[in-house]
């Protein structure tokens, strides 16, 4: 069946790069969900068989493709949007559909790979065809922000493999060696700690440039900056899922081996400074789409700490990266109409948005709630989830220091996006039309999933999860 | 015999630091995927005819052919200032990068509990971290370029020092991806030198906070 997608899939993307007609590339986008929806539902309903060998339907894996696969239609569409105001010629849209299109099948491949040497070339693949519609405004900026984030994001892969060669040669004693990572741990067992560490390591560093982590974390800031903001919506949710996804792998992979305590310090690391270094930025940022990526790499960090916390901070880091990517995409939705609105994406040079487009404005205020984690967002249960994991597992001292750093992230955050709303400046430049409420309904229905689930997940949901972090210890 | 074509490697390595010329880097790649594959010939000759084609593709016609002329093409289509304008002078190049293979001795040393051929890995590494060390220190776009595809063979030569481990399919997809992301960076770099007079990281500034 995952074959037959695969197959279908790619047909239909390579299709839409050689058509130039309006109404069939709506039909063939139309197509392409559909058949991203049944594969969603099919992987729902046959949980953990593998349908090919590299491929396997896992909770993880399927979690993650529920979120891709609701986030492809609202992308989809606003991606229509953003392209019909640019008055793109027919030939660049193609390219940048079917691009779009590639980089969902990629991803969906990358949740889903069940073999360490297939995840990596899904994980590189998906670089590659997000660089076309990161580079699709076509301005030397776009072009600068393109070449950092695929040579960052190659070097950064190509340290992943060396890890992997040296997991290959760690385990080449067992009698038949196997990358699955369902084999994978077992094989671990005998090989020496000071070894162990090194993989870990090589592994950890490419992968955080995906999920965008401390020490690779520049590279997806740029990329933001600069991809049509629908794009920007994929890369810090569904891209930086595939970081996460590939990092909790990872992790699952060592976590029955002694270097557990150790590994944890390594994530409580890379989250902490994430947390530290986008609170340092969001202080001095005036670009809104930057704001927003420092505001994306804040999160990862949490979600990093709740890893490594253990506990019920496996299950909190998986439901944050969830809901954070609901939220994430939504801010950048409303970002398009917002810089159409005042064609610029500097916050000092905007204001009183609430009187130039209300539904619009509703939107910002809301997101201010919901990604500041306050009640009723969904981040607010996770995050205290994650926190409390923090306390049980006696990390008082991160504990503080994360909370410390979230309170200015939050009180920047806040201000700007108060800003946007109310400051009374004068001479700003006239909208360029009037602004159309319709855009802004994907985000409140975004917004009002965020805090269903994080008020009465349904059963499924916290099986699902359940069922991805039972191997852990 | 391995040895001593590691050795010449990491030779290369060294005289890369010292080069000025963009065509002698050049030449260094096409060297170094010669050895390459004298490398994995003499490692694998007992393992089966389409791994032996798989690796000679791989080394010869892709390493050692088709990415120096490619790099060619890009250098004379931007008209490309032949020297490789380093930020620190050759002096110090050589003696970081000689660091760097001293670092990597030690560490292949220190490292115990694995069966690991010592060479492989001291080779490997040193190449890692040369190539890391050339795409800090070089001002232009396309020796960053260079850098990377050291990077790569060095990661190269680690995974001849496992064996053949990983299945067909899965090495098919490594090379696919490798070679697709040269080609991919070889584009931007055109665009880069269409877009901007000189290609120079320089350039490369604009988006900051």
């Amino acid at each position: 069946m995952f074959g037959y997608y695969l197959i279908i899939a790619f047909f239909v993307g390579i299709v839409s790069m050689l058509n130039r007609n309006r109404v069939v590339r709506i039909l063939l986008l139309g197509l392409f969900l559909a058949i991203q929806t049944a594969i969603t539902i099919y992987a729902y309903f046959h949980l953990n068989e593998s349908n090919t060998i590299y491929f396997k339907f896992d909770a993880l894996g399927v979690i993650f493709m529920c979120v891709l696969t609701l986030l492809s239609y609202t992308t989809i569409y606003h991606s229509f949007i953003y392209l019909q105001h640019r008055k793109d010629s027919s030939r660049s849209q193609s390219i940048y559909f079917a691009a779009l299109i590639i980089l969902i099948i990629v991803m969906t491949c990358a949740y889903l790979a069940s073999h360490l040497g297939i995840m990596w070339v899904f994980i590189e693949l998906t670089t590659l065809s997000v660089a076309v519609l990161i580079y699709h405004e076509r301005t030397p900026l776009s072009l600068e922000a393109t070449w950092k984030y695929v040579f960052i994001c190659s070097i950064g892969i190509t340290i992943t493999f060396i890890g992997i060669i040296l997991l290959s040669i760690a385990i080449q004693e067992t009698e038949i060696t196997n990358f699955s990572f369902k084999a994978i741990p077992d094989q671990l067992l005998h090989v020496s700690a000071s070894w162990l560490k090194m993989i870990f390591l090589f592994m950890i560093v490419g992968f955080c440039t995906k999920m965008g982590l401390f020490p690779m974390h520049t590279a997806a800031i740029d990329a933001h900056t600069v991809a049509p903001p629908p794009i920007s919506a994929f890369i810090s949710t569904t891209l930086m899922n595939v970081g996460f996804i590939s990092i909790f792998r990872t992790y699952s992979m060592f976590a029955h081996t002694s270097i557990l305590p150790w590994m944890n310090m390594i994530l409580f690391l890379c989250g902490l400074i994430s947390i530290i270094v986008s609170a340092a930025y969001l202080l001095k940022v005036n670009h809104l789409k930057r704001m927003s990526a420092y505001s994306s790499i804040e999160h990862m960090g949490i979600a990093a700490i709740g890893i490594a916390s253990g506990g019920i901070g496996y299950f909190a880091a998986i439901f944050h990266m969830i809901l954070h990517s609901l939220v994430k995409a939504s801010v950048f939705y409303q970002i398009d109409q917002f810089h159409r609105n005042f064609r610029t994406y500097m916050i000092n040079e905007t204001g009183n948005y609430f009187k130039r487009n209300l539904p619009g404005a509703m939107v910002f205020l809301l997101l201010l709630i919901a990604i500041t984690a306050m009640p009723p967002s969904g981040l607010f249960v996770t995050e205290f989830w994650i926190f409390k994991a923090l306390f049980t597992s006696g990390h008082f001292f991160i504990l503080v220091l994360a909370l410390f750093f979230l309170s200015i992230a939050m009180y920047s955050l806040a201000k700007n996006f108060l800003y946007i709303l109310f400051n009374q400046t004068k001479n700003l430049l006239p909208a360029e039309e009037k602004p159309n409420p319709t855009e802004t309904y994907s985000q409140y229905i975004l917004l009002a999933l965020v805090v269903y689930l994080g008020i009465n997940p349904p059963a499924g949901m916290i099986n699902l999860i359940k069922d991805a972090v039972i191997n852990l210890p | 015999m391995t040895n001593i074509l590691l050795i010449a490697f990491a030779i290369s390595l060294i005289y890369m630091g010292i080069a000025n010329r963009l065509s002698t880097y050049i030449n260094i790649l096409a060297v170094q995927g010669i050895i390459l594959f004298g490398v994995s010939f003499i490692e694998l000759i007992q393992i089966n005819t389409i791994n032996l084609i798989f690796i000679l593709f791989e080394t010869i016609v892709f390493k050692t052919i088709a990415i120096p002329l490619f790099l060619n093409y890009v250098i004379k289509k931007n008209k490309i200032v032949r020297e490789a304008e380093p930020f620190l002078p050759d002096f110090l190049s050589v003696v970081i990068i000689t660091c760097i293979i001293l670092g990597s001795f030690i560490l292949s040393n220190i490292i115990t509990g694995v069966h690991i051929q010592k060479m492989f890995f001291l080779v490997a590494i040193s190449a890692l971290l040369s190539g890391l060390f050339i795409i800090i220190t070089r001002k232009k776009v396309v020796t960053h370029i260079m850098g990377y595809l050291v990077i790569e063979n060095g990661v190269f030569i680690l995974s001849l020092s496992t064996g053949n481990k990983m299945t067909m399919l899965v090495n098919t997809g490594i090379t696919l991806d490798i070679f697709v992301s040269v080609l991919v960076l070889g584009v931007f770099v055109n665009r880069i030198g269409n877009t901007f007079e000189e290609m120079n990281v320089d350039n490369l500034t604009n988006l900051k906070d």
